[in-house]
């Protein structure tokens, strides 16, 4: 069942996407940034995936570009999930949001907004979900250290 | 004793809207601790009268830098940790991350293992539907319906405790199988309390299935259609009161449900007296599956025989140089998965609980992300709040189960 799918997927995104995987149950297809919109319209409208499972963001320090910015779907008439990824730079990390295609991208956008500094063009909503407002810098990223603290009340003087 | 100086904090949000879009509308902040809502949630609202025009609803107050946390320990120190995503089902939470991190090494779990973890699966399933929907009655004032939910989910938290020692966080699943087998006697109490449960589910539809104060506060109140929970990614519970019948236990069938006769029971119309239903009978259908696992669970092992991930026999440990060798390197290293991503998910009590793991060899993972079904339902309670009366915030977002561990991660 799931076969068939991934390969209609593969067939109808040949040329669009890039090299197409199947590992773990989840087809994985890399894609240009630039051509996100393409082949996520395509996947919604033609190929039914309907439902938005989940953004997020892989940071490699050491390589260039340095982000992956993952994608999920989930057909909730085929049943299986396909996966998208697509690389960006340090200096330029933005992908087109999803928002008009899926409303639950809007949430899901800000976090990776906020933990990675991914950049979703056409989301007028990336304000902080999970941290608060004024919060410098993105905590996921490798570089950002775990022990650093920015505590939105400053701490009271315990001396007497 | 130094008291705090009386200056201004900072606010933590930044309300999507702070003037009014139409003539004589106030906006009124609820949360983020408020007592007629469980969970740190803040919703800025904006009022005609006591309709509620629109909603912002904000989360994170509970946010500790989870997925952050799990980059520097080990795969198998992390099972703690997303213990504490959902209070009220971790063993769920437990079950679904072991997995994810089985598929990245290729482990296939013995069979004993895979019906017990189901087993256990649905029973945490009962537990946090009753927990559920006992908060949310009880928030409309049906106190003793309460009790009588509380009562059945602390005869499960008790028996729990006698299998793994806690009450509500277990730490129960390993890698590769689980922490240790079943206690003597474990099976017969265990029918005990699903035929008092039986008893006191069908007090509860007694008391408010068809009670006026009831109907009148869940029936067509916190509407949504199947479309709009697609598209703003709902599943679990809340997908199935729209009507859908999707359930990933019967749509990609994983540990042993596919051997399973149950049944996914939906709603009509997607409100609140629809997922207060969907709900209870999810609670049967848990309950039937439990009855069937008891009789299929077979002898054997727990664990996989795999010295990769699975700790040697402490008698070993303590009297030969390979064993205590391994174990400290389990301890010491981490179990080592190769080098790949995984995303794994399971039913969830809420819905969809998937976990996209990154690996690149090693004891410790590269990513961990965690794909929540609270953290998704808040995106989109704004559509089950808007247009609604101010007292209807709280039996909807009552019935919407926001788990605030695995909201805010």
């Amino acid at each position: 069942m799931s076969d068939a799918v991934f390969e209609q997927v593969r067939e109808r995104l040949a040329g669009v996407a890039g090299e197409a995987t199947v590992a773990h149950g989840t087809l994985a297809l890399e894609v240009e940034a630039a051509r996100l919109v393409a082949v996520v319209r395509t996947l919604k409208d033609e190929l039914g995936f309907d439902m938005f499972l989940d953004v997020t963001a892989v940071d490699w320090p050491d390589r260039e570009p340095r982000f992956d910015v993952v994608w999920h779907f989930y057909s909730t008439r085929h049943f299986v999930r396909i996966r998208l990824k697509a690389r960006v730079t340090l200096a330029d990390p933005t992908v087109d949001t999803l928002v008009p295609f899926y409303g639950s991208a809007r949430y899901m956008e800000r976090e990776c907004h906020e933990m990675y500094g991914i950049v979703f063009r056409g989301n007028d909503d990336l304000r902080p979900l999970l941290l608060y407002e004024g919060f410098e810098g993105h905590p996921l990223r490798k570089d950002y250290p775990k022990q650093k603290e920015q505590p939105l009340v400053p701490y009271r003087d315990a001396k007497p | 004793m130094s008291s705090p100086p009386h200056t201004t904090l900072p606010n933590p949000i930044r309300p999507a809207f702070d003037q009014g879009s139409v003539e004589g509308s106030v906006i009124v902040n609820i949360g983020p601790s408020h007592p007629a809502t469980h969970g740190t949630i803040q919703i800025v609202a904006e009022l005609s009268g006591e309709r509620v025009l629109r909603t912002d609803v904000h989360c994170g107050y509970l946010h500790r830098g989870f997925e952050k946390e799990c980059e520097s320990h080990t795969w198998h120190n992390l099972i703690p940790y997303v213990d504490r995503l959902n209070y009220c089902s971790a063993l769920i939470n437990d079950f679904a991350y072991c997995e994810a991190v089985e598929k990245l090494m290729g482990i296939e779990i013995t069979a004993r293992c895979r019906y017990l973890r189901t087993l256990l699966a649905e029973y945490s399933r009962i537990a946090d539907h009753l927990t559920c929907v006992a908060a949310a009655l009880m928030e409309l004032g049906a106190m003793t319906a309460f009790l009588y939910l509380v009562t059945i989910r602390d005869y499960i938290y008790e028996h729990l405790a006698d299998l793994t020692g806690a009450r509500v966080t277990y730490t129960y699943g390993r890698i590769g199988g689980l922490a240790r087998d079943l206690p003597d006697g474990w099976l017969e109490r265990l029918g005990e309390i699903l035929d008092e449960m039986d008893t006191f589910t069908g007090r509860v539809h007694g008391l408010v299935d068809r009670n006026r104060i009831f109907i009148d506060r869940m029936r067509d109140v916190g509407v949504i259609s199947s479309a709009d929970a697609v598209n703003w990614g709902f599943t679990g519970p809340l997908l199935r009161s729209t009507g859908a019948p999707r359930d990933l236990r019967k749509d990609t069938p994983y540990l042993a449900y596919a051997e399973l006769d149950f049944e996914v029971p939906v709603g009509i119309k997607g409100d609140n007296y629809d997922r207060y239903y969907v709900r209870m009978r999810e609670i049967d259908e848990s309950a039937h599956m439990i009855r069937q696992l008891v009789d299929m669970l077979p002898a054997g092992p727990i664990c996989v025989d795999d010295r990769r991930c699975s700790f040697p026999d402490k008698q070993l440990v303590y009297t030969e140089i390979e064993s205590l060798i391994n174990h400290f390197k389990l301890v010491m290293d981490g179990p080592q998965v190769p080098p790949g991503e995984v995303y794994s998910a399971h039913e969830g009590a809420n819905g969809e609980l998937g976990f996209y793991l990154v690996s690149v060899g090693g004891g410790v993972p590269w990513k961990v992300h965690c794909r929540s079904p609270s953290f998704v339902h808040m995106g989109g309670a704004h559509r089950m709040l808007d247009g609604y009366q101010l007292a209807d915030i709280v039996p909807t977002f009552g019935s919407i189960n926001m788990i605030g561990g695995e909201c805010d991660r």
